[in-house]
C-alpha cells in the first residue's frame, strides 16, 4: 500500500497529492508517468510525476476529477493508501538526453495548461537546478483556474495567459507565443508543451510555424502502462507509437491530434466510466 | 490389468448456459471418476506419455496412485516435476504433448491425463497444509532475484526456494500470476480458486515476492545485482507486447489488440460490474487469429453479448488453439470464417468501427513452418459488418529489458538469446519462457524456469566453491 503523506486542493476540482513509494521515487525523472490503484475496483489511472523527493520517498501526483476514477482519487484522504502506485513508466523528457554545455546556451519555452501545468514543474525545476532558467507559459480560462504558479515562478520566467484578460496576456496560449517571438524577438531552440489535447494541437500549430522543436506530452487511455495493452496507440508521423513506452513525449509537429483525441473518448460513454450512468458501489 | 472401458466423460457447463457467464467451462472428474480413468491407463513399461511432457511429469506414477485411491501420494508425485498441476491439467495442449502419446490414443481415445492431473492439483489445493504445518526449508544465505511472476518465473522461484536460496520475485503489474491472470480467462482458469493457490503453494516455500515493481523501469537488472546483493538474476518476462497488422484502420476506435481486450476482462474484471474498469464488445465482433488467445478473445466477447466471429487466413486443420478451446468456442455459438483474411477496417465519419473488408485465401505450398501458405484469392474482397476488431495475431518480448541491461544479447525477434539451461550472454544472468523462446505455452515456459533453476543453482555453487 502507498500512503498519501499530504492532499492540498488546488483547485476546487484539482488536487495534489504526496504519496509514499520509496522505489518509484529514486528512479523517477522529468517527463515519467505513474499508474495507480486506488482499491482492488479500482482502474489503472496513468499520472504524470509532478515532483519527486528521493530522501522522503515521496512522490507527487496532481489529478483532476473528470470521471469516476480520477473522483475516486480526489475523494482520498491523507493518511489514505492507494492499492497500487507503479513506476516511473516511460521514457524520461528529451531534455535530459541533451548534453549539459549544450543546454545551457539553449532557450527554453514550456507551454502549459490547465492540469498539464504541474507535470511541466519537474521539467523546469530539473532545468533550473542545472543552471537553466526556461520560460512557462501557462494559459488558463480566468486567473482562479491557475494552479502550480507560485512553485513554477520559483523555478523559471513565469508567463500567464488568461482568455478573459483577468490576469497577464488577455488572449490564448498560441497568442502569447505569438507575442514573445514576434514582438518580443525572443528565439526559442526547444519547447514542451503539457496540457489538454486541443491546446497541444493549437500550441503546437503555432510553434510550427516558427520552427520550434516541440515536444508534447499526451496523455492516452491505458490499461497496463508497460506495453502490453496497445490501448494509448498513437500515430506519429504515419506510424503507429505506443504513448507508454514509445513516450509520453512526442514530436507535437508529427501527432495526429485528431485521431489521439477520439481515441481517448474511446469509453466516454460506456456505462462505466459516464458518471450519469455509472452505478456506484463504493460505501458512499 | 488396464480397464478396457471408453474414457470417462468430463462435465461442463450447458453450452447455451456458460456462454452468458465467466464460470469455469469444465467441471473436471470428481473423485470416483478420476479412479475410473485412471483404471484405463496401461502403465507402459516405456511411458511414450512421459516423454512428450515439458517438464517429464512421472505420469503413470501418479496414476498409479489415483488408482489405489492415494491423492496425497499422487500430488507428490506430480509435485517432484511440476509446481503449477490445477494450472497445466486446465491449460496444457495435451492433445500434442502426452494424451498424443499416449499408446491408447492409436486404436481409441487416449487416458485422459490432463483431467487426472487437473483433479490430482485441485485435491492437492484444497487439502494444502497449513502455514504451522510447514517444515522451513533451511536457507543457504544466497539471493537470487526473478523478474516476472509468470509460469517461468514461478517455476523457478519454486526450484531455488527449495534449494534452500532466499528468492524473490518482482512482478510489474498488481497481481501475481502473469499471463495466468492478465491472459487466460476466468472460465478456463479461476483465479481465486486456482492460479491464487498454486501462488500461495509457492509462497510458503519461502519465495518472497513483490508486486509494482517493474524491471528496467522502478530498477534495472544491475541495480538489483549491484546495489540489492542479488548473486543471480532469472528474466521470465514473457511476451507481452501486442503485434497489429498494419493495415489501414487499425487506430479506429473499436479495434483493440487481444492483450488490451484480455486484461481489462481478465486482470482488471470489467466484465464485473463492481469493477470500474470499462470494456467494449460491441454487437458484433470480429477476432481475427487462430490461436488459443484468438479464443479466449472470441469466448470472452461472446460472454459480453456481441456476436462473434473468428477471421482466420488458414484454414481448421492449421488453427493452433487447442482442440479443445475450438470445440467448446463452436458450441458456445462462436462462427468461423476460415480462410478469410483481413485488408483493411473500415470506419465510420467519427472514427468508429463499421466493418473490415477482407480477402479469401486458399492454401499453398508448405512454408517454413511446415504449415500450407495462404494465397489470396484475386476479386474475393468482401465486407464483414461489425462494429468491434479484435487483433490476436501472436506478442513479442517486451524491450524493456534489453534497453536496460548492458550486454544482454537478444535476437532480432526481440527475444533474449539464452542456452537451454537459461544463460544468457552475462554469466549471473539467466532466461526462460516466453522471453526467450517467444510466445509459446504455460508448459514450456515452467520447464525453462525449472533448468534454469538447477543452472543457477550450478553456478552460484560453483561460485562459492572459488
Amino acid at each position: 500500500m502507498y500512503t498519501i503523506v499530504s492532499k492540498r486542493y488546488l483547485s476546487p476540482a484539482i488536487t495534489e497529492m504526496k504519496v509514499l513509494a520509496p522505489r518509484v521515487a529514486a528512479s523517477a525523472q522529468p517527463g515519467q508517468f505513474v499508474i495507480v490503484r486506488t482499491d482492488e475496483a479500482g482502474e489503472r489511472i496513468p499520472l504524470t510525476i509532478c515532483d519527486y523527493d528521493r530522501e522522503a520517498g515521496t512522490v507527487t501526483i496532481v489529478t483532476q476529477s473528470v470521471g469516476i476514477s480520477s473522483t475516486k482519487i480526489n475523494d482520498m484522504k491523507e493518511g489514505d493508501a492507494f492499492a497500487d502506485f507503479a513506476g516511473p513508466l516511460g521514457r524520461p523528457s528529451d531534455l535530459l538526453e541533451i548534453p549539459l554545455d549544450k543546454l545551457r546556451e539553449m532557450k527554453i519555452l514550456f507551454v502549459a495548461g490547465g492540469v498539464g501545468t504541474a507535470p511541466v514543474y519537474p521539467q523546469a525545476k530539473w532545468l533550473k537546478e542545472h543552471g537553466v532558467t526556461a520560460d512557462v507559459i501557462i494559459g488558463a480560462r480566468t486567473k482562479d483556474l491557475f494552479t502550480y504558479v507560485d512553485e513554477m515562478q520559483q523555478v523559471a520566467n513565469v508567463h500567464l495567459a488568461t482568455d478573459d484578460g483577468s490576469a497577464g496576456y488577455h488572449g490564448m496560449v498560441t497568442g502569447l507565443i505569438k507575442e514573445l517571438v514576434e514582438n518580443q524577438g525572443v528565439k526559442y531552440d526547444h519547447c514542451v508543451i503539457i496540457g489538454p489535447m486541443i491546446m497541444m494541437k493549437f500550441a503546437s500549430l503555432a510553434t510550427k510555424e516558427y520552427g520550434i522543436p516541440t515536444m508534447v506530452s499526451l496523455n492516452a487511455l491505458m490499461v497496463d502502462g508497460t506495453g502490453m495493452c496497445g490501448a494509448c496507440r498513437v500515430t506519429v508521423d504515419g506510424e503507429t507509437r505506443f504513448t507508454c513506452v514509445d513516450g509520453p513525449e512526442f514530436d507535437g509537429h508529427k501527432v495526429d491530434f485528431d485521431e489521439a483525441m477520439r481515441r481517448q473518448n474511446m469509453y466516454r460513454n460506456n456505462l462505466k466510466t459516464n458518471t450519469e450512468t455509472h452505478k456506484c458501489h463504493c460505501n458512499g | 490389468m488396464a480397464n478396457k472401458i471408453p474414457r470417462v466423460p468430463v462435465r461442463e457447463q450447458d453450452p447455451k448456459l456458460r456462454a452468458t457467464n465467466f464460470e469455469e467451462v469444465c467441471l473436471g472428474y470428481d473423485r470416483e471418476e478420476a479412479m475410473l480413468e485412471a483404471t484405463r491407463c496401461l502403465d507402459c513399461k516405456n511411458p511414450r506419455c512421459q516423454g512428450q511432457c515439458p517438464v517429464h511429469v512421472d505420469i503413470p506414477g501418479f496414476i498409479r496412485e489415483v488408482v489405489k485411491g492415494d491423492m496425497a501420494a499422487a500430488a507428490s508425485v506430480i509435485a517432484r516435476d511440476s509446481s503449477l498441476p490445477s494450472v497445466c491439467g486446465r491449460v496444457c495442449p495435451q492433445e500434442s504433448q502426452c494424451e498424443g502419446a499416449c499408446v491408447l490414443g492409436i486404436k481409441g481415445e487416449p487416458v485422459a491425463i490432463g483431467k487426472l492431473e487437473r483433479f490430482v492439483g485441485d485435491w492437492a489445493i484444497e487439502n494444502a497444509p497449513g502455514d504451522d504445518e510447514v517444515r522451513p526449508i533451511e536457507r543457504n544465505g544466497h539471493k537470487v532475484a526473478v523478474v516476472g511472476s509468470g509460469p517461468a518465473g514461478l517455476a523457478c522461484a519454486s526450484d531455488l526456494a527449495k534449494l534452500g536460496y532466499e528468492v524473490k520475485i518482482f512482478e510489474a503489474l498488481h497481481k501475481v500470476g502473469g499471463v495466468l491472470v492478465y491472459g487466460i480467462p476466468e472460465f478456463r482458469l479461476p483465479k481465486e480458486r486456482v492460479v491464487a493457490r498454486e501462488v500461495e503453494a509457492v509462497k510458503r516455500l519461502g519465495v518472497d515476492i513483490v508486486t509494482d515493481v517493474i524491471i528496467g523501469r522502478t530498477a534495472t537488472v544491475d541495480q538489483l545485482i549491484d546495489e540489492e546483493g542479488y548473486e543471480a538474476v532469472f528474466i521470465g518476462s514473457g511476451a507481452g507486447l501486442p503485434r497489429f497488422m498494419g493495415i489501414e484502420g487499425e487506430n479506429l476506435n473499436g479495434v483493440f489488440s487481444a492483450n488490451e481486450f484480455l486484461t481489462r476482462a481478465n486482470l482488471m474484471h470489467a466484465y464485473d460490474e463492481t469493477y470500474d474498469t470499462p470494456i467494449y464488445a460491441g454487437k458484433r465482433a470480429v477476432i481475427v487469429g487462430g490461436g488459443n488467445v484468438a479464443m479466449d478473445a472470441v469466448r470472452t466477447a461472446r460472454r459480453l453479448g456481441a456476436e462473434s466471429i473468428i477471421v482466420y487466413r488458414r484454414s481448421e486443420a492449421e488453427l493452433p488453439a487447442r482442440v479443445e478451446e475450438v470445440h467448446h468456442a463452436k458450441q458456445e455459438g462462436i462462427e468461423f470464417k476460415m480462410l478469410t483474411n483481413p485488408v483493411r477496417i473500415i470506419g465510420t465519419e467519427d472514427g468508429w468501427v463499421k466493418g473490415i473488408e477482407c480477402v479469401e485465401m486458399e492454401l499453398g505450398e508448405p512454408d517454413e513452418s511446415g504449415r500450407r501458405s495462404p494465397i489470396v484469392k484475386e476479386g474475393s474482397n468482401h465486407v464483414i459488418d461489425c462494429d468491434v476488431v479484435i487483433m490476436a495475431l501472436g506478442t513479442s518480448p517486451n524491450p524493456l529489458i534489453k534497453h536496460t541491461t548492458e550486454g544482454l544479447e537478444t535476437n532480432r525477434r526481440g527475444c533474449i538469446v539464452a542456452t537451454e539451461e537459461g544463460q544468457t550472454s552475462r554469466p549471473n544472468i539467466f532466461a526462460g519462457g516466453d522471453a526467450v523462446t517467444g510466445a509459446a505455452t504455460v508448459i514450456l515456459a515452467m520447464g525453462a524456469g525449472r533448468k534454469a533453476a538447477a543452472a543457477i543453482h550450478k553456478y552460484l555453487s560453483a561460485e562459492t566453491d572459488k
